[in-house]
């Protein structure tokens, strides 16, 4: 099917401001958006920008904002967007970081909230005698098992009218990652994260929008999580 | 203006052998990690079904079984006292990943959960064993999440979404790299003692291929350019459960768990060809069954692709389920959440109601740069690269040989990142920082003006289409001579037309229209490399296949081929010369070569 696609486009070196490019593409309904953007890229304008890998939904590195949604580009299929000739999408960046060029935003701030919260494990304990695993039962594991999901894509943090509104805020992002240590039973740093995300704009800026359980990619129910560690932080129990 | 920064030790890639190093080298020596994406976007984070190490975690194991296993599995190409190194060094490796916080599954028990994965045999090729070492089917993933954790932790140098272009080798001696910062196109030489390249693969060459589209081997061809030697170009894996047309990798987990394969008639064919392991054949055996039903007509609806079906109910009718047990919809949900996902979203299809369509996908590359058993790049057959190490996909110890058995990259990734950081942080201790060229920058700033300001007609993506429809069509898995010769023939065409190419964008941030165009150039280079060396080698051996050489010639063949370019010349452009094809040895300690059955 011939599609448009309105592509939010901006080149720093040339433009005082974003404007809006219009592209016609030829697709298959199977298609993935990326597949759409990577025609543009390749045949049409060289100047395009987009961040992009897998391209199949693992690595993170094509969030963008497609019909006004967080999605992965390589995730949504044509099909899912369009349904004829003639149909239009529109894709911008997501929102919150700064844009560079095109779709390419500044991930610097979003990973630097990341590194705040201590994601990393930490156990300072002797490792067994044996040499061999730490045990963890199947229910222990199965507790932190959606954070570990995460692909770090931000468009969680990116969907989220808290963070639109204040960068400071760590975002849903940094706090599935910290759930992801504090519900792990072999980890000994719980209190010091919480501390982290017992501040203003830690977990307490959440107004639980929902927005990022929505654009989560992977279907982390982060709402949820978000609300374990204020439950964690209000209870003092780690349940 | 060039840039300077000098570090004990540089490493390029930031995947699970680039971090694994990080990680080693980082605690005695001062290291920078050079990488042109951000860390967590890197490819290891796509592999799915497990690591294998012989735990013995659910039933009994050893790693001579492990190492036997990946030496046959190899096509007895494999260097075999790297592989012992390496079946000894996954079971810490894998200790050590735990404790480092690798979220595992768990067994009843409490132990990490280990699966049945293809080639992989209790005593030496008895029966199918559970030595691959899970995290759902997104083993990669934890890997790099939990390898990049730990670097954060222990305040590791990044310098991300910084492309390397070049490595400064001069006098057999490896003096840093040249690499540009993608934000703002900056030029950067990193002076260093030593260096180690863990770029990964360079599956672009092909056009059905797992692999990403950053996978370009950028690194690899620099070397390449240098006058270093690659080895065993010729053994490129196709894994056989790609989605179809897609590439996508299903993982073989899936057949772990007890999928099967099915052809038009519903038959379960792989019975026929392998009668132990069936469907839990080795890659490169099971990629070439698929293409003999195809060739035979007995491809789905007569087409090119054949079924996988994990329907609960079609494994437990053929008790292909592990330890022939029954296994229900909700297990294989949890074993398997993320390839399930994959069916349905990029081919509406439920893997637990429907059976699967699946084409054999450009996955793996079994060679690259010649190592020893600690990293240690060769620059022949017998002589060491002062200060140049390289380790993961992009190198070639060889512990896969011929052939990769599942698993065994995310074993080799940890082992031999492990090996080469902890002997490059010894190597930093004693070395001095060899003398910097001060032209060393000169070559990329070069070629890069050059793409710039190329005003030609060509169009990049239209090179890089008709190379990976040849490279495709021509050294897929089954090769023949006169194809291959129109691989080559071919390539050296598109490298012609690379000289005259149309780039639309000559601003300086993020100028990835430039960028492509240089990737495109290696994998000229790499996929000219891997069609003269298929072309060179006149047998059959695990991944290479030929119609007209359809034996195995151990008399002959039982060597690993190293491939150099030939002008003597040293620069960062796409080669414009015949390559040079040498032999070296195959280590054989234990295991004669025998015919490989399963």
């Amino acid at each position: 099917m011939k599609i448009k696609l309105k592509i939010k486009r901006f080149n720093p070196e040339k433009d005082s401001k974003p404007w809006w490019g219009e592209y016609e593409v030829d697709v298959e309904p199977t298609d993935r958006v990326l597949d759409a953007l990577h025609q543009v890229k390749w045949f049409q304008d060289g100047t395009f920008n987009l961040r992009r890998s897998c391209a199949h939904g693992v690595c993170g590195s094509d969030a963008v904002r497609i019909n006004g949604q967080n999605k992965l580009a390589c995730k949504v299929l044509m099909q899912d967007v369009v349904k004829k000739d003639g149909d239009t999408i529109t894709v911008e960046p997501i929102l919150g970081l700064k844009v560079i060029k095109d779709l390419i935003v500044d991930m610097e701030p979003f990973f630097a909230h990341y590194r705040s919260v201590m994601p990393f494990f930490v156990n300072d304990e002797p490792a067994p005698a044996d040499g061999r695993e730490r045990l963890q039962s199947i229910v222990d594991r199965e507790r932190y098992d959606q954070g570990t999901k995460c692909i770090l894509c931000a468009a969680c943090t990116t969907s989220c009218p808290s963070f639109w509104s204040n960068e400071e805020y760590v975002g849903p992002a940094s706090i599935v990652q910290a759930h992801r240590f504090i519900f792990d039973s072999r980890d000994r740093a719980a209190a010091a994260r919480l501390e982290v995300l017992n501040r203003q704009m830690g977990v307490w800026r959440c107004r639980t929008a929902f927005n990022c359980t929505n654009a989560c990619p992977r279907e982390i129910p982060i709402t949820q999580l978000i609300g374990e560690v204020k439950q964690a932080l209000a209870t003092g129990e780690i349940k | 203006m060039t840039q300077h920064h000098q570090f004990d030790a540089v490493i390029v890639g930031a995947g699970g052998a680039g971090l694994m190093a990080a990680l080693h080298a980082s605690k005695t020596a001062n290291v920078a990690v050079v990488t042109k994406l951000y860390p967590t976007r890197s490819h290891t984070g796509a592999a799915q079904g497990g690591i294998a190490a012989a735990l013995g975690n659910m039933e009994p194991d050893s790693w001579e079984w492990h190492a036997y296993d990946t030496i046959k599995g190899g096509d007895y190409l494999v260097d075999q006292d790297a592989a012992e190194f390496m079946a000894k060094d996954a079971i810490d490796a894998v200790l050590e990943l735990e404790h480092l916080g690798l979220p595992f599954d768990r067994t009843p028990d409490g132990k990490i959960e280990q699966r049945r994965f293809g080639g992989h045999t209790a005593n030496f090729g008895e029966k199918p064993v559970m030595r691959a070492c899970k995290a759902a089917d997104r083993t990669g993933h934890m890997i790099l999440q939990t390898l990049y954790q730990n670097c954060i932790k222990q305040k590791v140098n990044f310098f991300n979404e910084y492309f390397v272009t070049d490595i400064i080798v001069q006098d057999n001696v490896c003096r840093g790299i040249v690499a540009i910062n993608i934000a703002d196109s900056e030029v950067h030489v990193f002076h260093a003692k030593a260096v180690m390249i863990a770029s990964g693969g360079f599956g672009k060459m092909f056009k059905v291929s797992s692999n990403a589209h950053t996978l370009t081997g950028d690194p690899v061809a620099a070397i390449y350019r240098r006058g270093l030697p690659l080895e065993d170009m010729e053994f490129f894996q196709f894994h056989p459960t790609g989605i179809y047309k897609l590439g996508i990798l299903l993982s073989e987990a899936a057949r772990g768990e007890g999928a099967i394969f099915i052809n038009d008639k519903g038959e379960r064919f792989m019975e026929h060809y392998m009668p132990t392991l069936k469907d839990l054949a080795p890659r490169d055996i099971c990629s070439r069954y698929i293409y003999e039903e195809v060739r035979a007509g007995r491809g789905i609806g007569g087409k090119d692709y054949v079924y996988m079906d994990f329907r609960p109910e079609v494994i437990n009718k053929h008790k292909s389920g592990p330890g022939g047990k029954e296994v229900t919809r909700e297990h294989l949900e949890k074993a398997l959440p993320d390839i399930i996902e994959f069916a349905r979203v990029y081919l509406g299809v439920d893997p637990m109601t429907q059976p699967v369509p699946i084409q054999p996908t450009a996955h793996y590359a079994m060679g690259g740069i010649p190592t020893d058993v600690d990293g240690r790049v060769l620059a022949d057959n017998n002589k060491i690269v002062n200060g140049l190490y390289a380790a993961g996909e992009c190198a070639c110890v060889s512990v896969h040989g011929a052939n990769r058995l599942g698993t065994n990259s995310l074993v080799d990734l940890v082992v031999f990142g492990r090996r080469g950081g902890k002997h490059m942080a010894e190597f930093c201790k004693s070395a001095n920082f060899p003398p910097l060229p001060a032209s060393a920058a000169n070559d990329t700033i070069g070629e890069f003006d050059r793409i710039r300001a190329s005003k030609g007609t060509e169009r990049a993506a239209n090179i890089r289409n008709d190379m990976q429809n040849l490279m495709t069509n021509y050294v897929g898995v089954f090769r023949n001579g006169p194809d291959m010769q129109k691989a080559v023939d071919g390539i050296r065409e598109l490298k012609k037309r690379f000289k005259n190419l149309k780039v639309d964008d000559t601003g300086k941030i993020f100028n990835t229209d430039v960028l492509e165009s240089f990737e495109l150039g290696c994998l000229l280079d790499l996929a000219e490399v891997t069609a003269a060396a298929a072309l060179n080698r006149t047998e059959t051996r695990g991944g290479h296949a030929r119609e007209d050489y359809d034996k195995r010639d151990d008399v002959n063949w039982l060597k690993h081929s190293m491939a150099y370019r030939t002008d003597g010349k040293s620069d960062v452009a796409v080669t414009d010369c015949a390559i040079r094809f040498d032999k070296k040895p195959v280590v054989i300690t234990k295991y004669q070569p025998k015919e490989r059955t399963y």
